[in-house]
């Protein structure tokens, strides 16, 4: 099949369904370095004009990886809600930008369509949406889900406390989770990447949060993100597990280079599941994705990045996850180039993700060799706090020692709820509360100012031992 | 935010530099930054500032670009012959854009090369990179390769290679090029927020264009804060003699370097941090 379109005097012609994609992709450096993107800027609104008459239904004819050679291709297929698309059936790529935006697309009518969409469907669409019909079609999708905290009901943010530690010391982690608790954060989870893939040491860090979420009875969860494999062993081994993580991709060749396939993810899923340790609710699965990964693993199929990213949500989807975040900047400038390509990476994977029907958190980040720096960060943040984004990442001084990149600190996630107006997840406002932490707006109060400093015993603790 | 102001609290009504928080003393358990203080909802503007430097500094390195006439004097009390050479990227935006020409030589680069190249290549190859900070191999390189030569007693050295606009990988094809058994590619490594200016050291036996990362070993972070230069020469000789010996690198082989795994960037400059 192909597909063409004519633009003055020129007339383009697209060999199959993925160049179609993947010419009408907004330009970036990892398309470009795979040789999928458009060779000229009208070359690229051909695409998008021949994809705008494209039906939906296009992509239930066509899978862009065969059925046969791909599970994430089988799981797409094999998962499509017929009655859910029924609404969406008539439409075109271009129709469905339209009815996004419409006012007949409503929160609840959103909600119903989404097992109806493909993420197919859903990269294409959003390849015909700017910025700005990314964050207000975003902005009415609600997804919720729960542990020891729910997240993603309007009108509230939540941070995942990252107090990541070059060399996973304990006492190191100790004082970061303290300093973001103390700033709030820490309602989505407390997640530590560890330096380390050793049993043992990894132990330590999920019996140091146990014992801390206990001991002040905060209510939000742990995660350490190991790889999965490490995690099932330590369930197995009696570790207190909260979340399970993995980084997951869009192409079971990418998965296969993660070391993972859909059937390891349901054994820790399950796993984990055993434990039983959440209480408002059982969504117990931590994702992270991010384009350029498919093609740095060399396993893209041809495919853009942005179309491989939104396939890995199919991925995340089959397992009900509490979290899935895109580490949007975290991948380098050979895939995202600069400050503009990151930010609009990542509206869309929010947009994506959300229509997909996943709680959509965004690691708003980039590294020292991309054109990108903090200005440019505050600007993604508070364009995804717009669209309504359910969870950031919390970071000391926005600066992960551990991993060597830039992402949001705890002072930004501060920043964004006073900017919009937004509430920590319901749980955590009333510990927060109860420690006086903050007040009944929600607004930080000066710690200098308490009577007894919340949390005083453990940092205590810490802190005694430095005198010692 | 709809509240009515707060009363406005009496030490808050000098504008001096907002205070560290109570358990400031925390700091000196990690490296993170904690316990900044705020003003409002944003950091107060000594960390602003602070920040700022250390992102200049980073950046500042990333872009600029390897003085090679001033590595080449630094080089030149050696006594190795020094060669010039540089990838097929042509300017700084284009090697960060595209990884896949920074570890290729330009065809005229690999032909001039190819006609150095003897009928004997030599044991031990050193090729000094700019990666992605030159301000690493400019402040290190001369140092780290005096303190290695005296241990590489009885190998025959080739000449030194200064490369620009590289990648590890570019090490493969100039090692190739020449006919050296073994190549010691010593990069400038990705910059973080605190160092500007660390130092990779990639050992690759029987390099040839095309080989993969799993086929190096990895000494990572050399720079007087981190891993220091008397450490690291003795870290990659000894891989070096041990690669040697057995005649393979890599993940097989990643004893020598184990010293490091205590340290900040080892892990990361495995995956994610590598040039």
């Amino acid at each position: 099949m192909t597909y063409h379109a004519t633009v003055g005097i020129r007339r383009y012609v697209f060999a199959s369904l993925a160049e179609l994609l993947a010419k009408a992709s907004p330009m970036r450096s990892g398309d470009a370095l795979a040789g999928v993107a458009a060779a000229s800027a009208e070359e690229r609104m051909a695409a998008r004009c021949a994809l705008a008459d494209l039906p939906l239904t296009a992509f239930l004819d066509d899978a862009l990886i065969a059925y046969e050679t791909d599970e994430v291709t089988r799981l797409i297929v094999d998962t499509h809600d017929a009655t859910a698309f029924a609404t969406l059936r008539s439409l075109t790529v271009g129709g469905f930008r339209d009815w996004l935006l419409s006012d007949a697309a409503s929160s609840a009518v959103l909600a119903a369509v989404a097992t109806g969409i493909t993420p197919e469907m859903a990269a294409a669409v959003s390849k015909l949406m700017r910025n700005q019909d990314l964050i207000l079609a975003a902005k009415k999708m609600h997804v919720v889900t729960a542990f020891r905290s729910t997240i993603g009901l309007p009108g509230r943010l939540a941070i995942r406390l990252q107090p990541n530690h070059p060399t996973d010391d304990a006492r190191g982690i100790l004082a970061a989770t303290l300093d973001g608790l103390m700033y709030g954060a820490g309602d989505a989870c407390i997640g530590i990447n560890p330096a380390s893939d050793e049993p043992a040491k990894l132990r330590m860090l999920w019996d140091m949060l146990d014992a801390l979420i206990a001991r002040y009875e905060i209510p939000t969860q742990s995660c350490v993100l190991a790889h999965v494999t490490r995690q099932i062993e330590a369930i197995e081994l009696g570790a207190p597990v909260d979340l399970v993580f993995q980084s997951v991709g869009g192409t079971e060749g990418l998965n296969k280079s993660f070391g993972i396939n859909l059937a390891l993810l349901r054994e820790a899923q399950e796993a984990a599941l055993s434990l039983k340790r959440g209480t408002v609710g059982n969504n117990l699965m931590y994702f992270e994705t991010g384009q350029g990964a498919a093609l740095s693993a060399n396993a893209h199929h041809g495919l853009d990045q942005q179309t491989c990213e939104a396939r890995a949500y199919a991925v995340c989807r089959a397992f009900q996850p509490l979290l899935v975040n895109t580490v949007v900047g975290f991948i380098g400038p050979e895939y995202l180039f600069d400050a503009k390509q990151i930010i609009r990476a990542g509206l869309e994977d929010h947009f994506c993700g959300k229509l997909l029907g996943l709680p959509m958190g965004v690691d708003v980040c980039y590294t020292n060799h991309a054109e990108a720096d903090q200005d440019d960060m505050d600007t993604l943040l508070t364009v995804l706090g717009a669209a309504g984004v359910n969870y950031v990442m919390g970071v000391p001084g926005a600066d992960d020692v551990m991993l060597g990149y830039q992402s949001t600190s705890f002072h930004d996630g501060l920043a964004l709820r006073e900017m919009l107006g937004l509430k920590h997840a319901p749980e955590f406002e009333s510990w927060l509360q109860r420690l006086q932490l903050i007040d009944a707006q929600g607004r930080l109060q000066d710690t200098r100012s308490l009577q007894a400093l919340p949390l005083h015993e453990a940092i205590n603790q810490l802190g005694d031992g430095l005198k010692r | 935010m709809s509240e009515l102001p707060k009363p406005v609290a009496s030490d808050a009504l000098a504008p001096a530099d907002p205070p560290n928080d109570p358990w400031t003393e925390l700091r000196s358990l990690t490296p993170a930054r904690i316990a900044l203080g705020r003003s409002g909802a944003s950091l107060p503007t000594r960390e602003v500032l602070a920040f700022g430097i250390a992102h200049a500094q980073a950046r500042d390195a990333v872009h600029a670009a390897l003085d090679v006439d001033a590595l080449a004097s630094a080089l030149q009390p050696l006594g190795l012959p020094i060669i010039r050479t540089q990838s097929a990227a042509e300017t700084r935006s284009a090697y960060l854009a595209r990884p896949d020409w920074g570890r290729r030589l330009s065809q005229d680069a690999r032909s001039a090369l190819e006609a150095l190249a003897r009928s004997d290549g030599p044991d031990v190859l050193l090729v000094i990179a700019d990666g992605l900070s030159a301000v690493a191999p400019q402040r290190h390189a001369s140092a780290l390769i005096s303190a290695l030569l005296p241990q590489l007693d009885g190998l025959r050295i080739g000449p030194l290679v200064i490369a620009t606009q590289a990648r590890v990988a570019l090490a493969d094809g100039i090692a190739e090029s020449l006919g050296a058994k073994l190549v010691v590619c010593l990069i400038g490594e990705r910059p973080g927020l605190s160092s500007p200016d660390s130092l990779g050291a990639y050992i690759t036996y029987a390099p040839k264009v095309g080989t993969t990362d799993e086929a190096r070993i990895c000494i990572s972070n050399i720079r007087p804060e981190g891993c220091a230069i008397g450490d690291a020469a003795a870290l990659i000789a000894a891989s070096l003699h041990a690669a040697l010996a057995v005649r393979r690198s890599g993940v097989a082989l990643r004893e020598p370097s184990k010293a490091l795994d205590g340290d900040a960037s080892t892990a990361a400059a495995l995956s994610d941090q590598k040039p």
